[in-house]
């Protein structure tokens, strides 16, 4: 996470602890002077601590802003430029197992019940691509019957009521003014509760670092006024974000102007990420 | 370059991220030992609160196989964090709703508990050892007095009064931490295998059997190494314990199983087709049939024909085995399980454990048998075996 990511409650947390450490050595100062006989005015003193900075951007605001994503999965062609984009973006691990986005590919079959759904991260995927670090889907039905097919972009809900941070035992994990839910990777302990307790599977470890992560709809673009990484890349617009206090922006319309879902809202986490053109079977 | 992340092969739908098995054998560890903590102490508590005489010979072993298994409970999530050197967090700036925030005061609390009860069941001893003993021993054991020599009969009933209170504040300590690890899981709606109301009372009497369990086994083999024999009473009494609260085991766990499939809510294919292809020889065979339902009617018969001697003794020694593998069971399902059903319910994966590494079977054994060579060595310098007679032999010390 960059480095302006961080949780104000972390600053209000170190001012805290140099307050203390303040009062420590003050009350140390204190009674060996008075050991002395000598009762120095040294505690009678102390400076006001220093205004944290401005926090994420400066100059930026996040009690004035409502950020939202929506997703046109009729759009979405399945080139997965948003996951490689995302990858090099937020420095996620160059494999195939770990993302903060992806896209998943629905397949419905001539006489077949059963959707086929697989991912980027699909072992015929990867032969098909080669690499681990750059993604497409295998032409893999091709000789068969399609009926019905379609594309899902994937990441985090941003929920209002997220099941991670809830159960985050030291707090690291937390939900800003602007609605991102985002992580302090300097805080967390690596207990991994909150990857179990998301129910989209949205969260990964990070081995190397130690610590969990997942998307923060690049917290460090949208605070500087761009587009997160995988908007900005999507060919075809399937991905639109924006501030929902804006009646004008495309997140705003968006939501206005199509009849939108949100995944398994029978979770009570209510996410912020709103779908236009998925099935039954998306969950 | 080896790669620094293992991929789970998986079948059908599963989330990418989910490719990675995030809680490993060690997770599964952490409530088995702290099941054993909470069983041992009820069977402390079951002599000391409830004047089940009978479980007198395993009053002491019981406490201070609570306390050895205790100590150890934190060592596999210690292992386990991405960050062990942070774990303090938990307890400095805990956050509240998480429902693992409150461990570390949780299991502070019930570390001081026993060992302030074990120090007042062994002060005593820990007196008679500190007049009698010299050199580095004699000087840990007056250490321990912590300058206290009165062994009046005054001094005695106040010691008592302590350990009745202690023991009684235990009861809901030991069984609330258990019943919370319980929580930890069935308060997460995101597996529906986990998402129970009834997991917190399902991990605490699978908690007790285990934990009585373990006692019957370690008395019966520390009356073996020491070649005494075996008291019948104590072990019937041991047996009867196992019985009761294996019967409330067994339907609360066929409850939740019913209530799951009854309920048949999204993803219950997955988890049907899970139970009744990876998971059954691990969940029916192992957990229920012949952890679970084989002691509960060996037991069952033992009880009925009136068996004792010998032959009470090896059948309800191997119960307990028996029923300490099929909590092992429980606990590998519930966390193992778990998460090899996809949260897509679309999907499983398969674990594989690995035998060596930070989080490998070797270390989870060796996490698990730690306790018992603690318990060795704490035997050792506080035998469990002396119930009672000491007191006396000290007062009578003390008078010449």
């Amino acid at each position: 996470m960059k480095e302006e990511d961080r949780n104000p409650s972390q600053a209000a947390r170190r001012e805290f602890l140099s307050k203390l450490g303040r009062v420590a050595t003050c009350a140390g100062a204190v009674v060996g002077a008075a050991g002395l006989g000598v009762v120095s005015n040294a505690s009678g003193k102390s400076e006001p601590a220093s205004e944290p900075a401005s926090f994420p951007t400066k100059d930026y605001d996040w009690t004035q802003h409502d950020w939202a994503f929506g997703v046109d999965a009729t759009k979405c062609i399945g080139c997965l430029r948003c996951v490689e984009a995302c990858k090099r973006e937020n420095n996620v691990p160059a494999n195939a197992h770990q993302f903060r986005t992806w896209v998943e590919r629905y397949v419905y079959l001539e006489g077949e019940e059963a959707v086929h759904i697989d991912s980027q991260q699909d072992p015929v995927n990867i032969e098909a691509s080669g690499s681990q670090k750059e993604f497409r889907f295998a032409n893999r039905y091709k000789d068969a019957k399609v009926e019905k097919a379609f594309f899902v972009p994937k990441l985090c809900n941003q929920c209002t009521h997220p099941a991670c941070v809830q159960v985050c035992p030291v707090g690291a994990t937390y939900r800003t003014k602007d609605g991102v839910v985002l992580i302090d990777h300097d805080y967390c302990i690596g207990c991994r509760y909150c990857v179990q307790a998301c129910p989209y599977g949205a969260r990964y470890f990070d081995e190397e670092r130690g610590v969990s992560d997942k998307c923060t709809w690049c917290y460090h673009r949208i605070t500087k006024g761009l587009q997160p990484a995988c908007v900005e890349v999507c060919p075809v617009g399937a991905r639109v974000f924006g501030d929902r206090r804006d009646h004008q922006s495309p997140i705003s319309l968006f939501i206005r102007n199509n009849r939108v879902q949100v995944l398994r809202p029978e979770s009570g986490n209510a996410p912020n990420v709103f779908y236009v053109g998925i099935d039954k079977e998306v969950n | 370059m080896e790669p620094v992340i293992h991929a789970t092969p998986y079948l059908g739908w599963v989330y990418p991220n989910e490719t990675i098995f995030e809680w490993s054998v060690l997770i599964a560890v952490y409530p088995y030992l702290t099941g054993l903590v909470a069983g041992a102490f009820t069977v402390s508590s079951l002599y000391q609160v409830f004047g089940f005489q009978r479980l007198k010979p395993v009053a002491h072993l019981a406490l201070l196989t609570s306390l050895c298994f205790m100590v150890f409970v934190p060592t596999p999530l210690l292992l386990h964090l991405g960050h062990p050197e942070r774990a303090f967090n938990a307890t400095l700036t805990p956050h509240w709703t998480s429902a693992m925030a409150a461990f570390g005061y949780f299991a502070s609390f019930y570390v001081v508990l026993l060992i302030l009860e074990t120090w007042f069941a062994y002060r005593p001893f820990i007196i008679e050892q500190a007049q009698k003993r010299a050199g580095l021993l004699g000087t840990f054991y007056r250490v321990l007095t912590l300058g206290s020599y009165d062994v009046s009969a005054k001094a005695i009933a106040y010691d008592q009064k302590w350990i009745l209170w202690l023991a009684i504040t235990g009861i809901p300590a030991a069984h609330g931490l258990h019943g919370y690890v319980g929580f930890m899981y069935g308060s997460l709606k995101s597996r529906e295998w986990w998402s129970s109301d009834l997991m917190p009372v399902i991990f605490l009497f699978s908690a007790i059997i285990s934990g009585v369990s373990l006692l019957v086994v370690l008395y019966a083999a520390s009356c073996k190494l020491r070649k005494i024999p075996i008291d019948v009473d104590c072990v019937k009494g041991l047996a009867y314990t196992i019985w009761g609260f294996i019967m409330i085991a067994i339907v609360l766990e066929a409850l939740a199983f019913a209530n799951l499939v009854y309920k048949g809510r999204e993803g219950i294919e997955m988890i049907l087709q899970y139970v009744t292809g990876p998971l059954l020889i691990p969940y029916f065979l192992l957990q229920f049939a012949i952890g679970l339902m084989l002691p509960f009617f060996w037991l069952s018969y033992m009880i009925w024909r009136g068996t004792t001697g010998r032959a009470m003794i090896t059948g309800v020694t191997i119960c307990s085995c028996l029923v300490l593998f099929s909590v092992f069971m429980m606990r590998w399902n519930v966390v193992i399980g778990g998460q090899e059903i996809s949260k897509t319910g679309k999907g499983l994966l398969i674990y594989h454990m690995f035998i060596g590494g930070k989080e490998g079977a070797l270390v989870a054994i060796a996490l698990t048998l730690a306790p018992l060579v603690a318990l060795l060595g704490l035997s050792w310098l506080f035998p469990p075996w002396i119930h009672g007679t000491v007191s006396s032999r000290v007062a009578a010390v003390g008078e010449h």
